[in-house]
């Protein structure tokens, strides 16, 4: 399910700028929608409707045709994350090691649904299938930090660092 | 020259548990002790015992430092790589012998049976430094190809060889590059790397990316040269950071050397390689869907045929192939079809790299000749299921797989031995299940990621996956009749016949392999409400046992429902009215006086 944002979209005069410079040099690249909506993600964070439109304008594209690939792939998100992502790994061998109570123990301890981010900004929370450090399970990332072999005991250490 | 070197593993299991700090405390304290031209620091690919990370290895003595800390760093520099004397201590406890001889790490049960060829430089060989992939043989195998074999030579060494595609269905490789090798030089075509590894819990094409990128890079070059394509594309998952730089590193360095790009080793063979961020779409794992993702629009799987060899990626001849089955490639035009085709079993050659997880000690990846039977994976190389607990099942190929129970564990792994019994290679992801794993939760774990990913193309996929999750959660909150048993076989047979792509016809087979295999399990959940194995909460019924309870109250303190009561040294009760299933009360409970089923 795609939740909208109710964020009123903010960007700055700098981000545009940034963004219409890489679809000026790319968008004749073969196959350009797909980097041009992961650049677009790194400098706003996200996807909202306005950026999906630079984009669409650029490529010479739809909107609805952005907007399909924006909903499809599981990395775009059309929403704002929190300063500090987490992601907690739902992949087969962290399952099997108990991560599934670990990310219910953190929507219970963040107030939130998975998905979702804090009313402050700064913990957003989502799973997130294998990160590959499948020797740690089960695993969580805060951002670029990795948490492993978690018990569940250590979560508010955890968050308190942030 | 260095006397020793000191090599870190920089895999992302170890990198996780902090291996880069450790690998520059080496240097930094190689440098205090003014050992800086004797002795250099390697930050490797992986090497497999991911359980044990951080990973050391320090050559020539080839000592196996396991779990190491920040502050061992010293130690080992002070007493190890200074004065001659490995820090046994500290060692991987199995490489140690009972009378304090160090033992080669290709003695331990780990390592034994293990035969490494996918993935023999990782661990081996700084994957940023080209130099020490061509001291490995490396590109010699594109040069004898440009040099001295046609295109039909290689395809027809690969077709010998019998090697098979590793990323899933097991279709002949050389088979796949011949058919798209029609009107050389006439058409436009493409070679495509599968580096999109979607299996949760499998990892091993980005473990041969992040150890060994080079190898990847030079097969793509052969298979080029094999079908006549001067272009390639890795398609790479974006979740893999370390994997897609050292990719990136590994193909600047390769056409800085003149191994990709124009005339390379001054032949008329043009190629080069350019890299498509995958944004997380399990589909995509799926030939055409990648190839659509590829082109920048919605992964979504189209009818074959035409097959991609024939119109694949921008409508023109394409092959595809996964990231395992390139790294075998060189070493078969080295060494020949007949030395590959020597191990394994009638109709699976060669070895398969599987990722061991869940409940087993020795977590990691393991490479073992094909034919290698689950027992020995699991019990010898595996080192057995931890806290005395009994093997129950290993699950295979992921949410298209299926659980190979216990009563067959002495089956030997190879392609047709697996699909016999209802699951399949797949990319070679291998979790293993103990006695606390509920069969049917399992089942639904792997369906709500298959309804999760589906693309929504195709309605049996779509739909049916959906269905039969649902019938799957009517079981587990204890509303299922056995006449919803017959209704799951016949929807998810329905499926597996009526799905576009591989997704959708493989989905139902964690269902199907855990009914077959588990029938018991599921028949407990309808007819007598109970979950086996103590997983699915709506069935869960916690009680105390009046006579191990001391009447300690430690648990109706505990207790966030207030359903736990009783009076100081008597036993207490739990009234399940109440009682919210939450567990907190086990957790407290010193004497083991509390159960659930």
């Amino acid at each position: 399910m795609r939740r909208f944002s109710t964020v009123p979209f903010s960007g700055t005069k700098e981000q545009e700028a940034e963004l219409s410079a890489w679809l000026d040099a790319h968008k004749a690249m073969p196959g350009a929608a797909m980097p041009a909506l992961q650049k677009a993600q790194e400098i706003y964070g996200y996807l909202p409707i306005e950026v999906q439109r630079m984009v669409a304008d650029a490529l010479d594209k739809p909107l609805a045709e952005i907007y399909g690939i924006s909903t499809f792939y599981s990395q775009f998100s059309l929403c704002p994350k929190g300063e500090y992502k987490i992601s907690v790994c739902l992949g087969t061998a962290c399952y099997v090691k108990g991560s599934g109570k670990i990310y219910e123990s953190l929507q219970e301890k963040l107030g939130i649904s998975g998905g979702e981010c804090t009313a402050d900004g700064k913990f957003s929370l989502d799973a997130c299938r294998c990160i590959g450090a499948c020797g740690l399970a089960p695993v969580m990332t805060i951002n670029d930090d990795v948490y492993g072999r978690l018990t569940g005991d250590e979560l508010d250490d955890i968050l308190a660092k942030y | 020259m260095y006397r020793s070197h000191v090599m870190v593993c920089g895999g992302t299991g170890c990198t996780s548990s902090g291996s880069d700090k450790i690998a520059k405390a080496f240097e930094d304290e190689i440098k205090a002790t003014g050992l800086e031209n004797e002795v250099c620091v390697v930050r490797t690919g992986c090497f497999g015992l991911c359980a044990l990370g951080p990973i050391v290895v320090i050559y020539p003595e080839g000592s196996f430092y396991s779990m190491v800390k920040e502050e061992n760093v010293k130690e080992i520099v002070d007493e190890h790589l200074l004065k001659g004397r490995p820090v046994t201590r500290l060692l991987y406890d199995e490489t140690v012998g009972e009378d304090g001889t160090v033992k080669s790490l290709d003695e331990t049960a780990f390592y034994k049976k293990q035969r490494r060829i996918a993935l023999r430089n990782c661990g081996r060989i700084d994957p940023e430094n080209i130099e020490e992939y061509i001291a490995f043989d490396g590109y010699r195998a594109l040069g004898k190809v440009l040099t001295e074999m046609t295109p039909d030579d290689v395809i027809q060494t690969v077709l010998d060889s019998g090697l098979r595609g590793r990323g899933g269905a097991g279709f002949p490789t050389g088979r796949k590059w011949q058919l798209a090798s029609g009107n050389r030089g006439n058409v436009q075509k493409y070679v495509c790397c599968n580096a999109d590894e979607g299996d949760p819990g499998a990892f091993m094409d980005r473990s041969v990316l992040e150890g060994d990128p080079h190898v990847v890079i030079e097969a793509m070059a052969i298979a080029g040269y094999a079908i006549g394509a001067t272009q390639g594309y890795v398609y790479i998952r974006a979740e893999y950071p370390i994997a897609v730089h050292r990719l990136r590193v590994a193909i600047d360095q390769a056409r800085e050397y003149g191994l990709l790009g124009k005339n390379i080793f001054g032949t008329d063979f043009c190629f080069d390689l350019d890299i498509k961020l995958g944004a997380g779409a399990f589909v995509c794992g799926e030939e055409t869907a990648l190839m659509t993702s590829i082109e920048g629009k919605r992964g979504e799987p189209r009818p074959r045929p035409p097959f991609p060899a024939v119109k694949g990626l921008f409508g023109q001849p394409t092959i595809l192939n996964n990231v395992e089955t390139y790294a075998n490639v060189p070493q078969i035009i080295l060494n020949g079809a007949d030395w590959f085709a020597g191990m394994g079993t009638a109709r699976s050659k060669g070895t398969k790299v599987f990722a061991l997880g869940g409940k087993i000690k020795n977590t990691g990846l393991v490479e073992i000749p094909m034919g290698t039977t689950l027992r020995t994976i699991v019990e010898e190389i595996g080192g057995g299921i931890p806290n005395g607990k009994k093997f129950k099942a290993a699950q295979t190929g992921g949410p298209s797989g299926g659980c190979i129970p216990a009563s067959l564990i002495d089956t030997p792994i190879d392609y047709d031995n697996l699909i016999a019994i209802g699951s399949m290679m797949g990319s070679g992801g291998l979790i293993v299940m103990d006695e606390d794993t509920c069969m049917v939760d399992i089942a639904k774990f792997f369906l709500e990621f298959t309804v999760d990913e589906s693309c929504g193309k195709c309605t049996p996929c779509r739909v049916g996956t959906k269905r039969l999750l649902e019938l799957l959660n009517k079981i587990t909150d204890g509303n299922g009749t056995m006449e919803d048993l017959d209704k799951i076989g016949e929807l998810a047979e329905f499926i597996k016949a009526n799905s576009l792509c591989g997704l959708g016809q493989t989905a139902p087979n964690p269902v199907l392999s855990t009914l077959r295999y588990f029938r018991d399990e599921y028949v407990e959940h309808i007819v007598n409400k109970r979950c086996p194995a103590g997983v699915c909460k709506a069935l869960l019924n916690y009680q105390i046992d009046p006579v191990k309870c001391k009447g300690c109250t430690l648990c109706a303190r505990t207790c966030p429902a207030g359903a736990i009561r009783g009076t100081v040294r008597q036993p207490h009760s739990i009234d399940t009215a109440k009682c919210i299933k939450c567990g907190a009360c086990i957790e407290k409970c010193k004497f083991g006086a509390i159960h659930k089923g």
